[in-house]
């Protein structure tokens, strides 16, 4: 059979130029989607925070304040939680806690957003009400910049609990990366280290970490990527409200994706619907970035590592 | 040693050596400590979840839930047949869509194009569709499939979870095909054998396991997913295996019931996200089996 091979191999470049077509075509019709509000407003729609579909008025800073915020509060969370479990993981658990604990962190990374949403709602929510926000509007109340932080009624939705409960979602992300990372170290310069006499926390913050910082960053990254284009488990905690008249993390406030989970169904053609897509094509922006940033910094930081060899 | 000449500078010395030893050890025990907290952090966030859903979701696990429909608010009975029918359909074809795609694309980066500009090229962008947020990819069919036929649909919904199933399978595809030693290959070219047969009957079946490993992966992952599925496949209220016309799902009719004040609505809720949870958990259990018994 002669032509098998060249059907073969038709089939596997044409599944490559497909995937390449997919991204020039989500692009694209991301374009075309949201050519009218771009436009009607251009780049302002950037930095203006009216939303309103009555009007027919729309500005795009609410929501991409929401998103950053949500995944700015979740990477502050989740980064030294997770370099900690990576740390005991690699260098303190037992061996015979080692792979449970391993694999638990694991499976939990693959546990859908829905669940994390649901439960952000329905039960941590409230508790965190009661226990977390109502003692720190009375301890930061009069206080000039964090009161501000925390004015609003203590009802458990907002831009702190979703970046909580993103938090929550991105640990095991980041915590499996940087084990995986931190058990490539040779096990030749961690023992250098201990039999000069280094404690662990030396070997861990003077070997490993500065051995494997090209692939902390890049745990780190993969993290804000998935937090930044988080739906489901934002949506259900953020509250859905188009303000940024206070900048308190108790106020409900709204994101890119929940702004397009909640309205795009009901969007009507138009320059609502335009507005919305153009939300999508920045959210599609910025993760890019966040991605070719992250490669950028690999790139460079592993040429670094070379010349001090 | 020097000990002789000026005892009172050694003793000082000791005295800093010392007090420098503890002072590392203190820095060390306070930096394991943190981490055997944050260890902990992690663990009971993850053990809370899981308890609160099994809790709250097994009591909503009778036989209805899976013969009844997905009832009106405040109905007496009520199940999520339908729901679970609309997800398995679009899962199971979303899954013959998107693996060959993958497993094809796959053999090019590992077979074909380790070198090339297309290969890449296509590596490049296959993690940038990896990393795009997955409802960038309902908004993306919503363009294409929704707003040209007029109407949401099943197809629709099952072409944005075929769309996230490509570059997970990519991805593993190619990471398993580059493990295979090249001697194998070698071997065979040797033999006289075409490439085609060097690839179906040898590279890839020795990285079988890992293959469907990324399938089940891939399962896994868009048996969860709702944003997609929001604005394609949208939800319906009824029994349909018509895929010209919106389909019910188990995510969306999750969000749906769970921002829903009825408590019957909530409880169908709960206990269709143990499903997919204990379903999820399962399938990534299988998966990790399957490669654990190759390597």
């Amino acid at each position: 059979m002669p032509w098998a091979d060249a059907v073969f191999s038709l089939l596997a470049h044409g599944a490559a130029w497909l995937t390449l077509a997919l991204l020039a075509g989500i692009i694209g019709s991301l374009i075309v989607g949201a050519a009218p509000a771009i436009r009607e407003y251009g780049l302002s729609f950037l930095w203006t925070s009216d939303w309103d579909p009555v009007q027919n008025k729309y500005g795009g800073l609410v929501m991409i304040y929401g998103t950053l915020m949500t995944s700015l509060i979740a990477l502050v969370i989740a980064v030294p939680v997770s370099f900690g479990i990576a740390l005991f993981l690699t260098e303190l658990s037992p061996a015979w806690l080692k792979r449970p604990l391993g694999t638990a962190i694991e499976l939990l990374a693959a546990v859908p957003s829905i669940v994390y949403g649901m439960w952000g709602l329905l039960v941590f929510g409230p508790l965190l009400a009661r226990f977390v926000q109502t003692p720190l509007q009375s301890l930061l109340g009069g206080v000039p910049v964090l009161g501000g932080l925390v004015t609003g009624p203590p009802v458990g939705i907002g831009l702190l609990s979703a970046g909580i409960i993103l938090a929550i979602m991105v640990i095991p992300f980041i915590a499996a990366v940087m084990r995986d990372v931190f058990e490539v170290t040779p096990p030749m310069l961690k023992e250098s280290a201990y039999g000069l006499g280094s404690t662990t926390w030396e070997v861990v913050s003077k070997v490993v970490l500065p051995y494997t910082k090209t692939g902390v960053v890049g745990a780190i990254m993969l993290g804000l990527g998935r937090a930044l284009g988080e739906t489901m488990a934002v949506t259900f905690v953020i509250g859905n409200q188009n303000q940024l008249s206070s900048l308190s993390l108790f106020e409900p406030a709204n994101s890119i994706t929940s702004a397009l989970a909640n309205e795009f169904a009901e969007a009507g053609a138009g320059l609502h619907q335009a507005s919305l897509i153009y939300l999508g094509l920045v959210l599609f922006f910025i993760t890019f970035v966040v991605l070719a940033l992250s490669k950028l910094l690999l790139v460079r930081l592993r040429r670094g590592e070379g010349t001090r060899g | 040693m020097s000990g002789a000449l000026a005892p009172h500078l050694d003793a000082q010395a000791n005295a800093t050596r010392v007090r420098r030893a503890a002072q590392r050890r203190r820095t060390n025990a306070i930096a394991l400590a943190l981490s055997l907290a944050a260890m902990a952090f992690g663990v009971f966030w993850l053990v809370w979840i899981l308890v609160e859903t099994v809790r709250l979701g097994v009591g909503g696990l009778t036989l209805q839930l899976f013969t009844e429909m997905t009832p009106p608010p405040q109905a007496e009975t009520g199940g999520l047949a339908n729901a679970i029918f609309g997800s398995l359909t679009m899962v199971g074809l979303a899954t013959l869509i998107g693996t060959p795609i993958g497993v094809f694309a796959g053999i090019y980066l590992a077979e074909y194009g380790q070198r090339t500009k297309l290969g890449a090229a296509t590596r490049f962008i296959n993690d940038i569709l990896l990393a795009a947020p997955s409802i960038v990819i309902g908004l993306f069919i919503y363009a294409v499939v929704v707003a040209r036929m007029n109407t949401f649909s099943g197809y629709a919904g099952i072409l944005a979870l075929a769309l996230i199933v490509i570059p997970i399978v990519i991805r593993t595809t190619e990471n398993m095909l580059t493990l295979i030693p090249n001697a194998l290959r070698e071997a065979a070219y040797a033999l006289g054998t075409p490439k085609w047969r060097v690839i179906m009957t040898i590279t890839l079946k020795a990285a079988m396991a890992g293959v469907i490993t990324g399938v089940l992966l891939a399962v896994a992952r868009i048996a969860g997913e709702t944003a997609p599925l929001l604005f394609t496949a949208l939800s319906n209220q009824f029994w349909s295996s018509d895929l010209g016309r919106p389909m019910a799902s188990l995510p969306v009719t999750i969000f749906k019931f769970a921002l829903s004040p009825y408590e019957n609505w909530q409880q169908l809720a709960w206990a269709g996200v143990f499903l997919i949870t204990v379903g999820v958990l399962l399938l990534n259990i299988v998966a990790r089996l399957l490669v654990r018994d190759r390597i």
